[in-house]
């Protein structure tokens, strides 16, 4: 705690340095990282049943947990339009509104948080707990090379999981929608389907599921890096934790914004 | 944390289900509790002098830069989605930021905000009061005759609330200007068209105050909650984190959707 308190009587301009190396040093270590990962992958060799485990581990028991925040999701996103709707009593827009944010923004982006908080957490608290207890040193000393045995797997479980984690989270919260806007606004679910189905495109639902694909990549590219970064036991990993999940969350912001640009 | 598959067939997946269900509910009882005891906590104030104030440091000013930095890319990709729809379809988008505004003000601003804060105070909490869990400083603490919850769950709880407001108004004015630049400089839509807060009435501040305050206090007492459940070494620290990032972006979500439909029905009262 002290050391925050000398941090801030430190001038602000060391501190901004600090900060800036500190980035610099992460962005670099995860872009190294993110070469080496490509490297095992360009013939792509991996232990299948590592990556199964990892796929069954981090999508199938995800399931709960996205469906539960897609539904919710789908319900606020109703209200908010239902707001609008009472104003100017606009019952067939609905189901486009809702559709629209939900398919290329709320859904991709909030599945992602949640993904970050679940799998990408716990990804960090295990390999942080392999390194901190050297079992990433004994695999290299079995000459394993722990890149091609642990982080390959996850790498492409976590991008291909949360690609599908998304497809249903869509649908999960597109009932959602339909749910709550009958039993808060009264609109009927025929009115809210082809509302949606009569103003989107296809790309409004590829567009989104595009995103979700890189911020599995990212996800998984930050929490593997600062899992294998940790120093110093318990703390170091409860920090290792908090650090990927903060990264995380910054690249999935930067990451949608320049997609929300590139992508039609 | 069990990887085996578990058994399959009608009867085990209803109970599972049931299961689930019991323990969201015991889960809800508890934090209640747990929120009970936290402002007996606050009120009896026993805690370190100048705790408040270095919690208050932690999370407000050291958030500082990560809500600029979500918040304003965000909020560029709100108005950047919303104006390439409105083109399409309407073609005019001299309303859209009153009406970003309004939706800012309301929900969007606090729940991301508070989404924000609970990936990085929350782990924070938790992950700190995981590791003095482990290494048995909280045991010694009891042992001292001190609740811990009075000695570390009351300071991070205030300074929460207090600080998650401060972020939140923080955020929304960097959401709405990042915004407002992009409507600018993409859309040639003029800034004076785009900052205009007509739209903004006090149902719309109170339902984000209230959205605030409710997010500021669900956040401390949940990821406290994980961090002091936190068993083992490094496992259960790194555990607890990961459960207290679930725990409270869950129920941000969840507080979100019932304050919005609460206030959707006070306005249709109103009307």
């Amino acid at each position: 705690m002290t050391g925050a308190r000398r941090a801030a009587l430190r001038s602000p301009i060391e501190t901004l340095g600090a900060t800036a190396m500190q980035v610099a040093r992460e962005a670099g270590g995860i872009t190294l990282l993110a070469g080496r990962v490509l490297r095992c992958l360009v013939p792509p060799s991996m232990d299948g049943r590592e990556l199964t485990r990892n796929m069954y581990r981090m999508g199938n028991r995800s399931v709960p947990i996205v469906a539960l925040t897609a539904f919710f999701v789908g319900g606020i996103m109703v209200i908010q339009a239902g707001m609008y709707v009472r104003q100017f009593n606009a019952t067939g827009l609905v189901g486009w509104g809702a559709g629209y944010a939900i398919f290329r923004e709320i859904g991709p982006v909030l599945i992602a948080l949640m993904f970050s908080g679940r799998v990408g957490s716990n990804n960090t608290a295990e390999l942080g707990t392999m390194t901190v207890t050297e079992q990433l040193d004994g695999l290299r000393a079995l000459a394993i090379d722990p890149i091609r045995y642990l982080i390959v797997p996850r790498v492409v479980a976590m991008m291909v999981m949360l690609f599908i984690l998304t497809v249903v989270g869509d649908l999960v919260s597109i009932a959602g929608g339909m749910l709550f806007s009958r039993l808060l606004i009264g609109i009927d679910p025929s009115t809210f389907y082809y509302s949606l189905v009569d103003n989107l495109d296809w790309i409004d639902f590829v567009h989104g599921l595009v995103k979700s694909a890189v911020f599995g990549l990212s996800i998984a590219l930050t929490s593997c890096y600062f899992g294998v970064s940790v120093r110093g036991g318990a703390v170091g990993v409860g920090r290792a934790v908090n650090a990927a999940v903060v990264a995380a969350a910054v690249s999935i912001m930067l990451l949608d914004f320049f997609l929300t640009f590139l992508l039609p | 944390m069990s990887e085996d598959r578990p058994a399959t067939g009608p009867r085990q997946r209803i109970e599972r289900l049931g299961a689930a269900a019991l323990d969201g509910l015991a889960a809800t009882g508890q934090l209640a509790g747990m929120l009970g005891a936290t402002w007996r906590g606050v009120v009896r104030g026993r805690r370190p002098p100048g705790e408040v104030a270095n919690q208050m440091f932690v999370v407000g000013n050291k958030s500082l830069l990560f809500v600029a930095v979500t918040l304003g890319f965000i909020g560029m990709v709100m108005v950047y989605q919303s104006c390439l729809q409105l083109e399409r379809i309407t073609g005019d988008l001299s309303r859209i930021g009153p009406e970003f505004l309004k939706l800012l003000v309301q929900d969007f601003g606090p729940t991301i905000t508070a989404l924000m804060l609970a990936t990085r105070v929350g782990a924070g909490i938790a992950a700190e009061i995981g590791s003095m869990v482990v290494t048995e400083q909280v045991d010694a603490l009891r042992m001292s005759g001190v609740t811990p919850i009075d000695y570390l769950i009351a300071p991070r709880f205030i300074a929460c609330v207090v600080m998650g407001a401060v972020l939140t108004v923080f955020g929304v004015a960097i959401a709405y200007l990042a915004g407002g630049l992009t409507a600018w400089s993409s859309f040639d839509l003029n800034p004076r068209l785009f900052f205009d807060p007509s739209r903004v009435g006090f149902l719309d501040l109170g339902l984000g105050l209230t959205k605030t305050l409710c997010y500021g206090m669900a956040i401390p007492v949940i990821s406290g909650a994980c961090g002091l459940r936190a068993r083992g070494g490094s496992e259960g620290v790194g555990a607890a984190t990961t459960a207290a990032v679930i725990g409270s972006s869950l129920a941000v979500i969840a507080l979100d959707l019932v304050i919005s439909g609460v206030g959707l029905l006070l306005v249709g009262h109103g009307r």
